[in-house]
């Protein structure tokens, strides 16, 4: 009896509060899924992934509170355990404490993010530009200032998506031409479209931006890192929007530069 | 609110409104398959349209019928005139959707284009504009129109002609409605009739100036946002000028029956609120279209 | 005029088919309009499964990704315009009048109309799925240049649009003159139940945001076939005016949904806590608040598009203020459990769940609003998790809660309490079971509208897809309930419920065809 009740309620109490997702995965493979933002590589894409960690304890803890009350409610005050109904109606009182507190937290939350989006904002004093153009369906880089310019697509097999291959460990994530960047400088990219609306995201990088035919959105980049980083087109644009990847490899200086100098050569 | 509700008036089971939506879906379907030069398009265009008349004539003449035989009492009044309310306010709402494409296109995406130099050389923020790509604008009423030049209509010409003419047209609707509440039915019938006929002349003048603006001055709806903005605006309020205009005439044809009492007009109000907000709506666009 | 209600042969049921397709009694229409939403939900939901059964593994293996496309436009757009709006009208017409002492609704003829617009509307959208082309792929956002691109079935859609549009627009009308109107002697408007006072509002919601999709569709129609340039920036147009037009009726479109979900649990939670509801001043403000808040968030899904930096701030700013309207409701209705006498019948339960997943999916909609953190979610599934909280936790889980509610009022006998237990459970793990992990593949990268993903999603969609199996056939549950009800089952009184608060549980279940020949005197 008792039992039945415990499993009863924890069933509520975990289905109710959506855990019950998290609870049905074996343990082994757990570590290795990822739940949360990747590790980000730059400033902008580092202040997303603090602000997010913050809003997330916030609303975690609101969800916490509300979950409390609400199961305490539902295991104190049954009529099966003979509660008697209150004849309360309204308390001034409270209600104008749960006004004011959401709104103090609300303004809490208000601060660190104007003040990451005056960052974010903030493209001036770059060290380079590169002109980026979605198409349905792939990207065109240019360098504006070094003469150099590619285009940039899926390159994971037809043979690999319909699956009479097996699929690669990067699969849908690769392209041709990598985009290369240098290690440490303010990359300013100039975004814009020739057909429909796209948006380049590379997660580590910091946030997306869409690409729109006729406009020019700008955003900006500074790696703190080397090594290679997978995006996605993240606006839908038609039947291959799925197989836009974006990929971008940070490199230190001179092996950028003799990139560069391959490029060129290459005509 | 009041207290009769003893005596609402319910009607029976009614099949004209099922049958209208008959008509509306065949006229959706004929004209997608029109859009698209498919053969049964107009025919199925016609039928609907034809379906959509004929129910509405048949449904607004059960209305009139049952409301001259007293069945509606001043609640079912208030039920109607709130329908008929809030019915334009969400026209209201339909403008307001054009009304802010033009605003946002004139103060922010024409100048950001403008901005963008590397996708658009040379382009200039300017209001008249058909855009980077479109045709170049070359004044108000121009009549020498080279290819790739579009020019736009002058406020102060036919647009004044029109703006007061609806202008007049409120005020004599509003005379014919004092005029009924006094029951001095030969004044409504005159004023009723004044109205209709100014209505219809507005419509007169107003495809002249269509057809001016595609003979003459180039201007058509492809003119870029410009002839856009111009032509949705201004084509969708000449619709509902003529829906006011059109239902004005049956008003008028009830009126001259005997129709309508001294106290309780509801449809001869329906219509003259509809034509009063068909003449707000000239208004803006007179001074946001024409004049500015 | 006499004081009978209306024309002699209004007073005995009327039969056969004809009794549907030209009724003007409300109670009618209502019953159609909540089949009509039950039976797009499971078309809708049909869709739903073919999505996630492509999302099953990475690779294509069901479908291509152009009719995936199609799936997932048209998935939103039955379920959103065919399903959930539909149903709530539904619920708008058999309980309002009741609830407010009317004999009908104020406009029955039009009524009628609101109704039979419907069917055509959803005709069109299905023929679109099967013209050269294929239906519309561009999300049920319908962005252009995108949107410019699709063949005839796009055509189709623009109408459909339109038709759903004019019934809403009749529908609201309706509500509002019945609400304003038809109101029984010493029913003030403070004393209308909160379900009345939710609707009021979302019919003015309608009223407002509805015509402005229709200009912005229209539009895209003329953009598409009539060489306007609203969208084509050669022309001097913007293809994101498309994208404040369509979120100018597309936020408030959101609380549409939701507003009558909100009414619905603030009349269940009170049955079932056999307590008044806590704070119905608040209440009501806090409605109207949100709906006021709702017309000015708009941008909030636009982030990305690259607006002025003090259009970022000013809608960050405003999104998050409909957190503190939105509270207070939450904690009305945990205060209102307070210190009750609860029991945990199924509309009880379906209420609770409605309010606790429902604060997930606000809570996450509010990390949403953050402007800076927002460029890592938009677009992603983690939006896909916020938005299926909010809409099927909220929004579906207190229409069902409705359901149970007055389902013995609406077919005399009490529904089947062991299938309802069961239809919940199952409806609520597998709801949990398929968005909770889409959060985690969201966050980890997974942009939304795509057939086909990174190895590393696997596992997350796997178990999302078989959530989404058990809730779907969870449905077919409801089903039973519904028509084991109507069929019979243990007689259901006027009360049904312990002592239920309002003018709906003093008439007989079911009730007569006209409730209210006479209105009743409200205290
Ligand atoms: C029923 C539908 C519904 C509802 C009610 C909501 C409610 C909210 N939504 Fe959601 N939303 C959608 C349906 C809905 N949404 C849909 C369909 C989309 C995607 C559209 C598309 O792109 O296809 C979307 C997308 C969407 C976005 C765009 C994301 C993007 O594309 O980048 C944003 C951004 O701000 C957002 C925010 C919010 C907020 C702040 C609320 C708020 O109303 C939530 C308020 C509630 C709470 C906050 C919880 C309860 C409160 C408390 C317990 C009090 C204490 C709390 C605090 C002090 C924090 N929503
Ligand atoms: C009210 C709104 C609503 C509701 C109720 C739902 C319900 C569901 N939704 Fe949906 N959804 C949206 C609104 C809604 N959704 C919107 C607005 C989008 C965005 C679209 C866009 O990006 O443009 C979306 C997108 C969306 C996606 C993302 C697609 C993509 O990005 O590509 C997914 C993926 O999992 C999904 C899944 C589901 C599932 C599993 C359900 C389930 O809850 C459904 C459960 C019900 C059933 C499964 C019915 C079962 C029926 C049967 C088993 C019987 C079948 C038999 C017959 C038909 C006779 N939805
Ligand atoms: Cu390009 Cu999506
Ligand atoms: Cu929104």
């Amino acid at each position: 009896m008792i039992v039945s009740r415990l499993m009863q309620l924890t069933g509520k109490v975990l289905s109710v509060t959506g855990i019950a997702g998290l609870w049905i995965f074996p343990a082994n493979v757990q570590a290795e899924w990822k739940v949360n933002l990747q590790r980000p590589i730059t400033e902008i894409a580092r202040v997303q992934y603090d602000l997010h960690m913050m809003i997330m304890a916030i609303i975690t803890v609101i969800a916490l509170i509300v979950f409390a009350v609400m199961f305490y409610s539902i295991i104190r005050f049954r009529k099966s355990k003979g509660a008697q109904p209150a004849k309360f109606t309204h308390s001034t009182k409270a209600e104008v404490l749960w006004t004011v507190i959401p709104t103090l937290i609300l303004i809490g939350m208000a601060v660190p993010s104007t003040k990451a989006l005056l960052l974010m904002e903030d493209t001036t004093e770059s060290d380079m530009v590169v002109k980026v153009t979605g198409f349905q369906w792939g990207w065109h880089y240019d360098y504006m200032e070094e003469n150099v310019s590619f285009y940039s697509m899926l390159a994971t097999p037809q043979s690999q998506i319909t699956g009479s291959e097996t699929k690669g460990e990067n699969y849908l994530l690769e392209v041709n031409n990598h985009l290369v960047l240098p290690l440490g400088k303010k990359v300013r990219f100039l975004l814009t479209a020739k057909d429909v609306i796209h948006a380049w995201w590379v997660p580590q990088l910091g946030g997306k931006k869409d690409a729109i035919p006729g406009f020019i959105n700008e955003m900006w980049v500074r790696a703190d890192e080397t090594g290679i980083f997978r995006g996605q087109c993240a606006e839908l644009c038609g039947k291959d929007h799925g197989y836009m990847p974006i990929v971008v490899e940070v490199v230190d200086d001179a092996q950028y530069q003799a990139w560069l100098e391959g490029r060129r050569n290459q005509g | 609110m009041s207290a009769a509700h003893g005596g609402y008036y319910l009607p029976g089971p009614t099949k004209w409104p099922m049958i209208t939506s008959m008509g509306l879906f065949l006229l959706a379907l004929g004209f997608t398959l029109q859009i698209h030069h498919l053969a049964p398009g107009p025919w199925l265009m016609a039928a609907g349209a034809i379906i959509i008349v004929l129910m509405l004539y048949a449904w607004f003449s059960q209305v009139a019928t049952e409301s001259e035989a007293g069945r509606y009492d001043a609640q079912v009044d208030t039920s109607f005139r709130m329908g008929m309310g809030w019915f334009i306010f969400s026209e209201v709402m339909f403008f307001a959707a054009f009304f802010g494409a033009l605003f946002y296109t004139r103060v922010l995406s024409v100048p950001w284009l403008a901005g963008e130099e590397m996708l658009w050389p040379g382009f200039e923020a300017a209001w008249p504009t058909a855009g980077p790509q479109g045709a170049a604008y070359i004044g108000p009423d121009a009549h020498e129109v080279a290819p790739g030049q579009f020019s736009s209509i002058g406020a102060f010409g036919v647009p004044l002609l029109n703006t007061i003419l609806l202008l007049a047209s409120s005020v004599t609707v509003t005379i014919a409605h004092w005029a009924l509440k006094k029951n001095q039915r030969a004044k409504l019938n005159f004023w009723l009739f004044v109205s209709v006929v100014l209505g219809f002349a507005f419509l007169y003048f107003q495809a002249g100036e269509y057809m001016e603006a595609y003979n003459h001055l180039g201007l058509t709806l492809g003119s870029g946002v410009y002839g856009a903005t111009f032509f949705m605006l201004t084509g969708f309020h000449g619709l509902h000028v003529t829906i006011g205009a059109i239902t004005l005439t049956v008003i008028l044809v009830r009126c001259l029956r005997g129709h309508f009492k001294p106290d309780e007009h509801f449809g001869f109000e329906g219509a003259a609120w509809y034509w009063h907000f068909v003449d707000t709506v000239w208004v803006g666009l007179f001074i946001f279209v024409y004049i500015l | 005029m006499t004081s009978t209600v209306a024309d002699h042969h209004h007073d005995e049921v009327p039969k056969g088919i004809t009794r549907w397709l030209f009724t003007t009694n409300h109670k009618d229409i209502g019953t159609l309009y909540l089949w009509f939403a039950f039976i797009m939900f499971l078309v809708g939901g049909a869709m739903s499964l073919i999505i996630r059964t492509e999302l099953f593994q990475p690779g294509l293996q069901v479908v291509d990704p152009h009719f995936f496309n199609q799936m997932t436009t048209v998935h939103a757009l039955v379920m959103v315009f065919g399903a959930v709006m539909p149903g709530f009208v539904g619920f708008a017409n058999w309980m309002i009048p009741m609830m407010i002492g009317a004999p009908d609704m104020a406009l029955p003829r039009l009524n009628n109309w609101s109704f039979w617009l419907l069917p055509p509307a959803a005709l069109l959208l299905i023929i679109s799925l099967f013209v050269p082309g294929g239906g519309p792929a561009a999300g049920w956002t319908l962005y252009p240049p995108l949107s410019s691109q699709g063949g005839m079935g796009v055509d189709f859609t623009i109408f459909t649009v339109h038709l759903l549009g004019m019934s809403s627009i009749l529908g609201s009308i309706n509500i509002i003159a019945t609400i304003l109107n038809m109101r029984a002697p010493g029913m003030t408007l403070m004393k209308m139940p909160l379900f009345v006072w939710t609707w009021l509002i979302t019919a003015f919601l309608l009223l407002a945001a509805i015509p402005v999709f229709a200009g912005a569709v229209t539009m895209l129609l003329t953009d598409r076939h009539f060489g306007t340039a609203f969208f084509d920036p050669a022309g001097g147009g913007d293809p994101v005016l498309f994208q404040h037009i369509f979120w100018f009726f597309g936020h408030p479109e959101v609380y549409i949904l939701i507003l009558p979900a909100f009414g619905i649990i603030s009349q269940v939670i009170p049955t079932f806590s056999r307590k008044p509801l806590f704070g119905y001043t608040s209440m009501v403000f806090a409605s109207v608040g949100i709906a006021f808040l709702s017309f000015i968030v708009w941008a909030h899904h636009m982030y990305t598009v690259g607006m002025p930096l003090s259009g970022e701030l000013f809608f960050m700013y405003a999104t998050m203020l409909i957190a503190i309207p939105t509270g207070v409701k939450i904690f009305n209705w945990l205060a209102t459990m307070w210190r009750g006498s609860m029991t945990f019948e199924t509309p009880m339960l379906y209420a609770i769940a409605c309010v606790a997943l429902f604060t997930v999916g606000g809570l996450t909609g509010l990390t949403m609003s953050i402007t800076p953190a927002d460029f890592q979610y938009h677009d992603t599934y983690y939006i896909v998790a916020h938005f299926h909280y909010t809409i099927f936790a909220g929004s579906v889980l207190g229409m069902l809660a409705g359901v149970y509610y007055w389902l013995p009022k609406w077919t005399g006998h009490m529904y089947d309490e062991t299938l309802g237990k069961w239809h919940f459970w199952l409806t609520v793990i597998g709801f949990n079971i398929t968005f909770f992990p889409q959060h985690f593949l969201g966050l980890a990268g997974m942009p939304r509208r795509i057939p086909d993903y990174a190895l590393q999603f696997a596992d997350f969609n796997q178990v999302s897809t078989i959530g989404a199996f058990i809730m779907g056939f969870a449905q077919l549950i409801l089903l039973v309930v519904v028509v084991k009800a109507i069929r019979g089952g243990k007689e259901a009184s006027s009360e049904v419920w312990e002592n239920p608060e309002g003018l709906e549980w003093t008439v007989p279940s079911p009730p007569p065809y006209h409730t209210f020949a006479t209105p009743p005197q409200v205290r």
